[in-house]
This record gives C-alpha cells, sequence and structure tokens, in this order.
C-alpha cells in the first residue's frame, strides 16, 4: 500500500476535549505495512492502545505483546538479528525506563531499531494546560541517547509523514524514534 | 548438584543445529565448548535480556537456546509471560547458583528459596524441567531439546566466587555477520 490519498482520521477523546486523529489506527497499520515491517512488539497506552483493534486485522504484521518497556527492546533486536523488520511501540515513560536495553540494542549490537513513542501530555503541555513532566525530558532523553528522531503531530500529520519518517530510518540502516504528541 | 561447566558440556552434546545464546556465566564458559556461528555471546549485554533477545530470533523461525543466570532471569521475570504466550521454538535454560557471580559471588534476591519452575509454570509455560543431578541432566538434556517449546529448564548448580566479568570470544559485529549467514545454510531442526 502506498501513501493514502484521502485519510479522514477518527476522534479521540481526552477528558474535556476531543481531537480528529489523523494517525489512527487504520492509518497506522497501513502506513507500518508499506514500509514492510513484520512485527509490532509494544506496551500500549491510553493513545497507542486504540491502534490495536487495526494492527490485530493486519495479515502482514504480528502483534507481540510483551510486559516491559526493556524487555520490548530486546525482543525487538531479536527479530532484526533475525532479519525481520519490527517496530517497537511504546509510552515514553517506559522509554525512560528502558535506557539499557536501548543502549545495548542500538549502540552496543548496533541493531538499526525503529521505535514509536507516545509523549504523554505534549498537546496539553505545548498549550500550558498540563504540569506532566514527561514532554520536557524527552527530548533530551532521546538525544542523550543519540537517535535520529521526527515528532509527528496526529492531528495534523497523516500515514504519508509517517511513511516518510520510517523510511528515512530505514534508507540509512540507522536505528531512530518517532515521537508521537499525546 | 553439578558445576556450571558440567551442565552446559552436557547441553552442548545435545543442541543439535539450534542457536545457543549464553550470557554472563554460561558466556564465560561456553566459547570453550562450542564455538559456531550458532554460538552467540551476549557481551556487552542489558543484563536481564538475552532471553528476550532469543524468543526475537526464535520470532523468525530460528530454533534457539537461551542461558541465563537467576540474577539475569530476576531482571525480566516477566518475559516468562511473554515467552508462554508466542509458540517460538525457544528452550531456556536457567542456571541457578544463587549469585551474581560476574560481580564477585554476592547472593541474589531470594537466593535458595525461589521457585523458578514453579514461576515458569505459572506464567504459562507448559514444558518446565528441573534438574539439579549431573547423571539425571545427562539422561534427559536430549529429550527436553527435541521436545516441544517453548520449555523451561532450571539447572541448580554449584556458585563460584571470585568470577570476572566474561569477555567475548570476538566483536559483537561478527559475531552477527556470523550468525546472519548460518541462517541461509541452516535448516530448522524440525
Amino acid at each position: 500500500m502506498e501513501e493514502r490519498n484521502v485519510h479522514s482520521g477518527s476522534e479521540f477523546r481526552i477528558p474535556n476535549s476531543t481531537f480528529r486523529i489523523m494517525l489512527d489506527g487504520p492509518a497506522i497499520t497501513d502506513s507500518l505495512q508499506a514500509c514492510g515491517i513484520t512485527h509490532v512488539v509494544w506496551i500500549p497506552d491510553g493513545f497507542l492502545g486504540t491502534w490495536e483493534s487495526a494492527l490485530l486485522r493486519s495479515s502482514a504484521i504480528k502483534l507481540i505483546r510483551c510486559c516491559r518497556e526493556g524487555e520490548a527492546i530486546a525482543v525487538a533486536g531479536g527479530l532484526l538479528l533475525g532479519s525481520a523488520k519490527p517496530v517497537v511501540v511504546v509510552q515514553c515513560t517506559g522509554l525512560f525506563e528502558a535506557g539499557d536495553a536501548l543502549r545495548n540494542i542500538v549502540h552496543d549490537l548496533g541493531l538499526p531499531l525503529i521505535l514509536i513513542v507516545g509523549v504523554r501530555s505534549q498537546i496539553a503541555f505545548e498549550k500550558g494546560k498540563s504540569t506532566d513532566n514527561c514532554p520536557a525530558f524527552i527530548g533530551p532523553i532521546v538525544d542523550a541517547w543519540k537517535l535520529p528522531h521526527s515528532v509527528l503531530d496526529p492531528n495534523s500529520d497523516g500515514p504519508g509523514e509517517l511513511i516518510a519518517a520510517i523510511r528515512t530510518f530505514q534508507r540509512d540502516n540507522c536505528a531512530g524514534v518517532i515521537l508521537i504528541a499525546e | 548438584m553439578m558445576t556450571p561447566r558440567d551442565a552446559l558440556e552436557v547441553l552442548a552434546e545435545v543442541r543439535g543445529r539450534h542457536v545457543v545464546i549464553t550470557t554472563m556465566t554460561s558466556a564465560g564458559i561456553w566459547p570453550a565448548i562450542s564455538d559456531t556461528p550458532l554460538d552467540f555471546a551476549y557481551i556487552p549485554s542489558s543484563m536481564g535480556q538475552g532471553l528476550s533477545l532469543g524468543l526475537g530470533l526464535a520470532l523468525t523461525q530460528r530454533d534457539v537456546i537461551a542461558i541465563m543466570g537467576d540474577g539475569s532471569l530476576l531482571m525480566n521475570l516477566g518475559s516468562l509471560v511473554t515467552i508462554a504466550q508466542h509458540p517460538a521454538h525457544l528452550h531456556v535454560i536457567l542456571l541457578d547458583n544463587g549469585l551474581y557471580e560476574v560481580t564477585g559471588g554476592q547472593a541474589v534476591a531470594g537466593a535458595g528459596r525461589t521457585d523458578f519452575p514453579g514461576l515458569a509454570r505459572a506464567a504459562g509455560l507448559a514444558h518446565v524441567f528441573a534438574f539439579d543431578d549431573l547423571e539425571e541432566w545427562k539422561a534427559n538434556a536430549g529429550i527436553v531439546i527435541a521436545g516441544p517449546a517453548p520449555s523451561f529448564t532450571a539447572l541448580k548448580v554449584e556458585g563460584r566466587l571470585g568470577q570476572k566479568t566474561p569477555l567475548p570470544p570476538r566483536p559483537m559485529s561478527e559475531q552477527i555477520a556470523r550468525l546472519r549467514r548460518s541462517a541461509a545454510d541452516e535448516p530448522r531442526t524440525k
């Protein structure tokens, strides 16, 4: 599947707000399939979890549920050793916890691990409406691990932007992180 | 009780064409027993993640044995639940010595009291074994490795004091290249 020409997205509700999400489950699934992704290794949060039903419907992508984010990164590392094309999908809190696994798989083993990371409270934080410190730390943390990253806003960015970000990492055969503002 | 080397020598006799992932104590011993492209010393490592690395590799249709110590497993107990829900060909071998051996021999939490086979069963693994006698392990190792997977085998082994952190037999990049090359011409064992 190539980039969708038309994608209307779907509504996503959080307390006191409703957003129209361009990067919903079907869009994510189609985009990952377009990039040849074979496995989604994940621990979902409230936003990422809305992708589950679409991911489960995919015949091309296997959903691997893990218990902890460092574990998810290592499972993806094993998949990469076996020449599969996984992507790890976790919330930023999990990435914070998983630093050593990330360091090892990316920098010790040199594997081109791609992660999609939900940044909790990012949208509200940018509007000055959240005291959650996740958005303040995720950028410096990703930089500290020397990982190139793209930032996508699921309200305005769509499959085309996601596919472009993934394909950039694939083309360069490097690890990278796609941050999804939540 | 058996020494870790005794336990691993028995495993080497029956491993067939399985990829063998070693960590910590086992990574310091295994290269002297077997050093083929199918032997992967997970050094440098992220402690506790060798099992998960093995699961990922097994999910790509490779037959895998992952060896880890009790200290490593305790850092990633949830991985047993993850392994149990996937029909991958992964045999887990636990060397239970009650120690963080490569840091000098400090006791792990719950040393000597933790029921690792019980934890594996409770996680949902159906094929769980435990051996604390070398002759018994010799008699059953082939059955375990030729049997259904995923499986979990706990081996009670002697703890050794004064050990140093093992070094990899070759650079990681070379290990990965060897392992990947072997994939092209190594059929699954079953």
